[in-house]
């Protein structure tokens, strides 16, 4: 079907001067702030010494190449790919949302999506260790990240149920309810850390302000085939996202199943959401500001923008990341610090912009 | 409002004279004097206050005790609780028609004790200081606060030549080893302690190396900072069912490169006797001297814990 039939605008014709360097800045910034991560830690590998500790260099003769290689492999690098692979979940879901919302100010965390994961979380840390968790406890570990995911699914299962009526969804409706809901997760978090011990209760604050530290490969395999698959998924929807900016009916008289897309939209960021929120706790303002900063710069056009959402979130959380577990080496900066004290003042410029624009 | 303000420092005024004429004043945490009229019901906050005063024969005129006030088990059993020390509200405290308030520094929050000091209940901040002269000054506090200052000099006696003990068998140490204690492992992040920690001060006083001293209290560390530390022994709290295990250590991915792991060196001990920095620390820290260095099992043998042998309780 031709976009120029539908009336639409064509969306490369969106894009702006900056877009072609986009394209292909993006990439070479994300090998970039991989290289700078992966030469940052608390066990010091200098870039001279890289490439033998990745062991591509035939110089194997430093007795510190064998600890080197050891970090690496099992620490490092898992977690440089689980802090790429969240961040492009994170900026993506985002990036969906706005879209679904036609908000450009929407995110998984403001229709406690978030909230209601940490929520779960919060409840496993603190009943894991009570009479009522004792029988889960040999699963402990395993049990943190499946009630997280657990809970955001079920949270946007109550907001999809609460907005739907009669095989019609209503956007409006969602948000509201979903400020609702992040509200009343956050009560629960506030009662769970009412109850809970000196150790739960740092487990719990730490939780809520997000780290990767704990990333291993199997977290890091289970993040690629989501993100693989949800990309794959998003540019599906990318052209009914597009239309839906003109509104609901006029997406729908363009042929778009309007109902379908707010479905598998939904789904998608609540299972992006989801699966970042289990690896590393709640990480804000990534989903504002990544789609946001690039709509500014290649224009609002769903089939570039998710990508590019993914590379720019997979670039800014490894950059955190890298931050996170060296500014306070040997202690860790929790991310969701860093990515709200760079997330918070965009946001705040983004909605002086938008106060411009309105003539207020 | 304003007739608060200025009644406020009067009724103080009042209490502190009252209890001057009684004898008693014990200098607190917050810097103050507080006169003390009658010990004779006490809420004790802090599982090591309640610790003391058992020690000192002073059950009976304990009137409610806080929810770390673990050991011995009869105080949790025999004793209204007001809750977690953290925590506290003063309506639960001043319910229970208290004449004295023992408070671990650090319990809270901060409007109920200042509620507390406002109701006249006189209340005092035990200063809580992770050292040996930290415990025995925290021993003869509670002591002179119950006016018993000849049983705390008893008890604090006993402590004292239990550390003088210890100390001897660090000293036979020839080489400390280095420990990591490790609060939590959730989800794979490590909270260990840092400086200025009772597992800091225990592991030292047992004769071995906190491998954590780049920052202070408990944070989750980071992996690569647990390889660079190269603990030789992991150390934690078994408290029932939420202990760390040590499977979980060794599967550690930052673990498993350390000397801990391969030599499969993982030990966990009772929180509050660990942590507590109570009358038993000096046999606490004797404990884990020995797990870390079972060659001074024969110098130990013919120790014996003149804390737990002595009666201070007349």
């Amino acid at each position: 079907m031709s976009v120029v039939a539908d009336g639409v605008r064509r969306p490369a014709r969106s894009l702006r001067p900056a877009g072609p360097l986009i394209v292909i800045g993006l990439p070479i910034l994300l090998a970039g702030a991989v290289t700078v991560a992966l030469t940052m830690g608390a066990a010091g590998i200098p870039l001279g010494r890289l490439p033998a500790a990745l062991g591509l260099s035939a110089d194997q003769a430093d007795p510190l190449t064998a600890r080197d290689q050891l970090v690496l492999w099992s620490i490092r690098i898992p977690r440089i790919a689980a802090a790429a692979m969240v961040g492009g979940l994170l900026a993506v879901s985002g990036a969906v949302m706005q879209g679904l919302f036609r908000n450009p100010l929407a995110d998984p965390a403001l229709v406690g999506v978030s909230s209601g994961g940490a929520f779960a979380a919060a409840a496993a840390i603190v009943f894991t260790d009570s009479r009522i968790g004792n029988s889960l406890y040999f699963m402990q570990n395993e049990l943190l990240p499946l009630a997280a995911f657990a809970g955001s699914l079920a949270t946007t299962m109550i907001l999809y149920a609460i907005a739907s009526r009669a095989g019609r969804t209503s956007i409006a409706i969602f948000l509201l309810a979903g400020l609702a809901i992040a509200a009343i997760a956050n009560a629960g978090i506030g009662l769970l850390v009412f109850v809970a011990d000196d150790r739960q209760l740092r487990d719990i604050t730490f939780w809520l302000l997000g780290s990767l530290s704990g990333a291993t490969w199997p977290k890091a395999a289970t993040l690629a085939p989501v993100l693989a698959v949800a990309l794959v998924a998003c540019l599906s929807v990318a052209r009914g996202l597009d239309v839906l900016v003109l509104g609901e009916a006029e997406a729908f008289h363009s042929g778009v199943n309007v109902e379908r897309l707010k479905r598998i939209s939904i789904v998608l960021v609540s299972a992006m959401t989801g699966v970042a929120v289990s690896v590393c706790g709640v990480v804000g303002f990534v989903g504002i500001v990544v789609p946001h900063l690039l709509r500014l710069a290649i224009g609002p056009a769903h089939r570039l923008l998710l990508p590019a959402s993914a590379l720019l979130g997979a670039i800014l959380m490894t950059g955190a990341d890298t931050l996170a577990r060296t500014i306070v080496a040997p202690a860790e900066m929790p991310i969701g610090i860093l990515t709200a004290a760079i997330g918070a003042p965009f946001f705040l410029i983004i909605l002086l912009r938008q106060r411009g624009l309105a003539g207020l | 409002m304003t007739i608060c303000r200025r009644l406020l420092p009067l009724l103080a005024i009042a209490a502190a004279g009252v209890a001057q004429a009684a004898g008693i004043t014990v200098h607190d945490a917050r810097d103050r004097d507080i006169g003390i009229d009658n010990p004779a019901r006490v809420v004790a906050i802090g599982g090591a206050i309640t610790e003391i005063l058992y020690a000192l024969g002073f059950e009976d005129r304990i009137a409610g005790v806080d929810s770390t006030s673990l050991y011995p088990e009869a105080a949790l059993h025999d004793k209204p609780n007001v809750g977690y020390m953290r925590q506290l509200s003063a309506e639960g405290v001043l319910g229970l028609n208290p004449s004295l308030v023992l408070a671990m520094q650090g319990s809270g929050p901060k409007e109920a004790i200042e509620v507390l000091d406002a109701a006249r209940t006189p209340l005092v901040l035990v200063p809580e200081t992770f050292s040996e002269q930290g415990l025995l000054d925290k021993i003869r506090l509670v002591g002179r606060a119950m006016g018993a200052e000849p049983r705390a000099e008893c008890l604090a006696g006993a402590v004292a030549s239990d550390l003088a003990q210890l100390r001897e068998l660090r000293g036979r140490v020839a080489k400390p080893v280095r420990v990591m204690f490790v609060m939590s492992l959730l989800n794979g992040r490590v909270m260990a302690a840092g400086r200025n920690t009772a597992a800091n001060e225990i592991i030292s006083l047992a004769g071995a190396f906190n491998a954590i001293d780049g920052y202070d209290g408990y944070k989750i560390v980071n992996d690569e900072a647990i390889v660079a530390a190269r603990p030789d022994v992991v150390l934690s709290i078994a408290r029932g069912q939420d202990s760390v295990e040590a499977e979980a250590v060794y599967a550690h991915p930052a673990f498993a490169l350390t000397p801990a792991a391969s030599n499969k060196a993982f030990i966990s001990m009772e929180g509050l006797y660990l942590l507590g920095f109570g009358p038993r620390t000096a046999a606490a820290a004797r404990d884990l001297a020995l797990k870390l260095y079972p060659a001074l099992a024969p110098q130990a043998a013919t120790l014996a814990s003149a804390t737990l042998n002595v009666d201070c309780r007349r």
